[in-house]
């Protein structure tokens, strides 16, 4: 141990050099010190941003388990719960509010379920994207990453939720005689895009949650007037018939509803085009491009600022 | 030893008049109430409702390659917070800092899950730090070693909700401590664990400071300064009040303390 002490003090007693004189900033330009914590260019940031992936998922996943970690039946709940839901929404809306409306029972079940996990997976993205720094301001102070690693990891944790879901939804939709065929691959392009939508609205809410947290409280009264908007008990088509046509198309490009009617539309043999509105691929591609886009850089603005104070 | 590469020292952190200021939001009045919170938000003026922390009060200094720097002073007296503003993860409200590297803080508890096994934390740990997935399959058995936690049965597979405070301590330890960094910051870490655990900490920290680095270390144990720093930054409410060798700073601080 005193071996350690005799060499650090050489090092201090070594004191004379040509740095004596100089300001600190003159110093840090000699030796190419940089400021700490500056903000990197937005080009600089998603390539630091692909560097962390392994730990975005890894972060993901981990959240995942450890959601159900304490439970007896463990990762089963993963699809017991949807299953669950599933459930009390069949009871409430189909048999006891027969919110139907001139579909077919066979078709309403699996509308229903489609649309209730469908919604659930940018409710919960959003939710999650609040909280996802000021709920981790731990993490945020005491390592070094891109702080979007967090929405994005949060955003990617309800991805995953829902592919369990998914599972169920399968169940539900060959339960009430749609089977598996060739439209259903139109699954992967619609969720690659409700994907980046959800990842968007994360990070935009994400930056605004770090300054504001109060905005986790009103969240959910947003959210819910969201859901009830865009049809995802009732289709928008039937209950609005009769309605001025340009009514009809305003909820019909609202994203969640886009998302919701394109996963049905390829899911469910009955449920077909008429239902959705014109140009659907079109505006489904517009909303994921452009608030992708928007939240990401949005969110890199401020992103010296987080975890302050 | 650490000197033999040039006659100059070349600088890893520069200090220049550093001033940190917190803003604690809700807490002007210190009434918790919905009827305070409401006329603060209805008072109009200058940021309503938030009281600031001036934290560090014009810190300069340079610190060298190969130094290990112990920081020192009572409680609340800004220790903590001008580390975190070194690692860059608090924003300067005057004055600036210049780092060689990214500077990290040894604290990556934060990005541990009490749920998850040890082994998926040590993964996760490693992954967080910015280890590349390879870095941390090949330093794994590494970490599992040096913290110990198999010595006593597997319990590396267990959920680290069922470890002692004292096992956890050591795992954190051990998984932050796994990396090679330029500039490393530790916060009073060597507090947990037993003698021997401390010892091999102790040891790490040496280690470390040889492959080229620069360490800071906060404490209120002063052995352990004794032990790991050859020279101390002494704070006290915010300003530096003494910086200089190891011996002649802890000599002052206990005079001042009255041990």
């Amino acid at each position: 141990m005193s071996e350690t002490t005799r060499d650090g003090d050489v090092a201090v007693s070594a004191h004379q050099s040509s740095d004596d004189g100089l300001t600190a900033t003159e110093l840090a330009a000699k030796y190419g010190l940089s400021v700490s914590g500056a903000r990197p260019g937005l080009v600089e940031y998603v390539r630091r941003l692909w560097g962390r992936r392994h730990f975005i998922l890894a972060f993901s996943q981990a959240k995942l388990t450890a959601q159900y970690s304490q439970a007896r039946l463990g990762q089963l709940w993963q699809v017991a719960t949807p299953l669950l839901n599933a459930c009390v929404y069949y009871l409430i809306f189909g048999l006891i509010l027969k919110a139907s409306r001139g579909m077919p029972h066979g078709t309403y079940i699996p509308f229903l379920v489609t649309g209730v996990f469908v919604f659930t997976f940018t409710q919960s993205s959003i939710m999650a994207g609040v909280r996802a720094i000021s709920g981790n301001l731990g993490l945020v102070r005491a390592l070094h990453f891109p702080r979007a690693a967090l929405p994005v990891s949060f955003a990617l944790q309800q991805l995953q939720q829902l592919l369990f879901s998914m599972i169920v939804m399968f169940l539900v939709v060959v339960g009430f005689g749609s089977y598996p065929r060739l439209p259903w691959l139109l699954i992967v392009p619609v969720l690659v895009l409700q994907f980046l939508f959800n990842t968007g609205l994360a990070l935009i809410v994400a930056r605004l949650g770090a300054g504001t947290p109060d905005l986790a409280q009103l969240m959910p009264f947003v959210l819910r007037t969201w859901m009830y908007t865009s049809g995802v008990m009732f289709s928008l088509h039937h209950m609005l018939a009769g309605r001025p046509e340009w009514v009809i198309r305003v909820l019909q490009v609202n994203p969640a509803a886009v998302y919701m009617d394109l996963m049905r539309f390829a899911l469910i043999e009955d449920y077909g085009s008429e239902n959705l509105p014109p140009h659907v691929w079109a505006v489904a591609l517009f909303w994921a491009v452009v608030v992708f886009g928007g939240g990401f850089v949005y969110f890199w603005k401020a992103e010296e600022r987080y975890g302050r104070g | 030893m650490a000197e033999q590469n040039t006659g100059a020292r070349v600088p890893t952190v520069i200090a220049d008049e550093l001033h940190i200021v917190y803003r604690v939001s809700g807490a002007k009045t210190g009434k918790g109430s919905a009827t305070a919170a409401l006329s603060r938000i209805l008072k109009r003026g200058e940021e309503r409702g938030v009281r600031k922390v001036h934290a560090v009060k014009g810190v300069s200094f340079v610190a060298y390659r190969g130094e290990a720097i112990g920081l020192i002073g009572s409680n609340g007296s800004g220790k903590s917070t001008l580390l975190r503003a070194i690692a860059g993860l608090l924003p300067a409200e005057r004055g600036r800092v210049y780092t060689d590297g990214q500077p990290s803080l040894l604290g990556v508890n934060a990005a541990l899950m009490n749920d998850l096994t040890g082994e998926r934390n040590v993964i996760l740990g490693g992954l967080a730090m910015g280890m590349t997935r390879e870095e941390v399959k090949a330093r794994y058995q590494e970490i599992v070693d040096f913290s110990g936690i198999n010595e006593k049965g597997d319990f590396i597979t267990l959920p680290m909700r069922t470890y002692s405070s004292g096992m956890a301590a050591r795992l954190r330890f051990s998984i932050a401590a796994a990396k090679d960094h330029d500039v490393l910051m530790i916060d009073e870490a060597l507090a947990t664990g037993d003698r021997k655990f401390q010892m091999r900490s102790e040891e790490r920290i040496r280690e470390l400071r040889k492959e080229a680095g620069t360490v800071f270390l906060v404490s209120h144990n002063n052995k352990s300064i004794r032990d790991t720093c050859n020279r101390v930054l002494w704070l006290e409410r915010g300003e530096l009040r003494l910086d200089g060798p190891t011996e002649d700073v802890l000599n002052e601080y206990e005079k001042f303390t009255g041990k």
